[in-house]
């Protein structure tokens, strides 16, 4: 998560199929559950999210 | 703090508030937690809403009032445009609101009603009890709170936790969602219409909004069909359109938000646990809007909470009531929305050209959608054939 680029929206936590994600306030939290699937990258309005594969 | 209540609504939106007054206002003890510190910012919205829709729940009030609309004006494509929804009497058909004033004003009346309201307060999980939704885990200022209750209402948005935890599957697909930027543009005029740009030229399966929003400003947003997005994003396309189209503007906020598109969701109440607004995906597929839906959906959670405590029971059984009743008035509409919108992503530019050019003829300026809808599929049968089934 680019922390400078993120506009807090929620818009990947809505879209993780894993319920991965979570906002609280402007801090996007990833948990073990992610599979690097992409799709909150796809998604992001601005960009700010990028997978790297484990 | 308590740690027990009849209903605990999370998320402080329209949707939550609604319900937290109605349940309030119905002699339960109500608890509403928000997991932002402050209600009503920041905010993900576009801030259009229609009076008729909004004036059933709340008295209108100059504080949340940003701006008065007289209708809509759709531009296709090649420029032609429709003029819709706007009143014979030239009455206000629309307001833009200042949410942040809005969802608090709102809050504030559930408060006001009878229920508690808790900010900086997360939820991070469900009580059960016999494998029933029994309350909340709570997260208030870094320390864990269970909290019990008979019901909880998920009205949390469209990052909506709360059906995951209950066993509904809410995640949306990328073709479930438009993904949106806004500016709030000064030193613009933009008139007393919302303003609607339609075609791939401006966005893939999602459009450009000008809504005024009072004193030379406005809110001047995109979407763009999560499924479409990706090398292509909102933001890009926001920066886009606002450097050609309005060159002078200043840019005095940004906004980003997600929308879901995805229509109804099988499901919206488990025991003793209801979704209301974004999080039961409530929001309309085509124009995007969800405020009032989820305001009218809060109010018949709420109703039937009443009934479920007067009958003791919380069980799907009481609380199907609430999933009947929304499916055959937002349910119906929201279903009809996303047909439409699923064709009309499916029309490249050219087509939609045709369509504004074939209402040519046609003083459209005081239809509302639905009849607009209709005019346009007795002119264009053969493009819009997939609808038949509506009209």
């Amino acid at each position: 998560v680019n922390r400078f680029k993120c506009g807090y929206c929620g818009a990947c936590v809505g879209v993780c199929p894993k319920g991965a994600l979570e906002l609280i306030e402007t801090w996007i939290e990833v948990d073990d559950s992610c599979t690097s699937c992409g799709i909150c990258a796809k998604i992001c309005p601005v960009g700010a999210l990028e997978v790297k594969v484990k | 703090m308590k740690d027990r209540y009849d209903v605990i609504v999370v998320g402080a939106g329209p949707g939550g508030s609604i319900t937290a007054k109605t349940c309030a206002e119905g002699g339960l003890d109500v608890l509403m937690i928000e997991k932002r510190q402050e209600i009503g910012d920041p905010v993900r919205c576009a801030e259009g809403v229609g009076t008729d829709a909004l004036l059933k729940h709340i008295a209108p009030d100059k504080r949340w009032i940003a701006a008065e609309v007289k209708g809509s004006r759709i531009i296709a494509p090649d420029g032609t445009e429709i003029l819709m929804s706007s009143d014979a009497a030239m009455k206000d058909v629309g307001y833009t609101l200042e949410r942040k004033v809005f969802d608090r004003v709102l809050a504030q009346k559930a408060a006001m009603a009878g229920a508690d309201v808790m900010v900086k307060t997360r939820a991070t999980g469900l009580l059960r009890n016999n494998g029933k939704v029994a309350g909340i885990k709570a997260m208030y200022m870094g320390e864990m709170n269970d909290i019990k209750a008979d019901i909880v209402i998920g009205a949390d948005g469209v990052e909506s936790k709360v059906g995951r935890w209950g066993g509904i599957d809410t995640s949306l697909k990328p073709h479930d969602i438009e993904t949106c930027a806004q500016f709030l543009i000064s030193n613009f005029d933009p008139g007393e219409y919302s303003e609607f740009y339609i075609g791939e030229k401006y966005s893939a399966g999602g459009y450009v909004w000008i809504f005024p929003k009072g004193g030379h400003t406005a809110n001047v947003g995109v979407g763009i069909l999560g499924s479409k997005s990706g090398k292509i994003r909102a933001i890009t396309l926001l920066q886009k359109f606002v450097e050609t189209t309005i060159p002078d503007g200043k840019i005095i906020e940004m906004v980003l938000g997600g929308v879901p598109v995805s229509g109804p969701i099988e499901r919206t109440v488990t025991d003793g646990l209801i979704l209301v607004g974004d999080a039961a995906r409530q929001s309309d597929p085509l124009t995007g809007g969800g405020i009032t839906n989820a305001m009218d959906a809060g109010k018949i959670a709420g109703e039937v909470c009443i009934k479920a405590k007067e009958k003791g029971d919380y069980s799907v059984k009481t609380l199907k009531e609430y999933e009947d009743r929304w499916r055959v008035t937002i349910g119906n509409e929201i279903s009809r929305s996303l047909q439409v919108k699923n064709l009309l992503i499916k029309l490249n530019d050219e087509q939609l050209n045709q369509l504004a050019h074939s209402l040519d003829d046609v003083d459209a300026s005081t239809m509302e959608l639905p009849k607009l809808l209709a005019v346009l599929f007795k002119k264009n049968p053969k493009l819009l054939w997939e609808l038949r089934s509506l009209f």
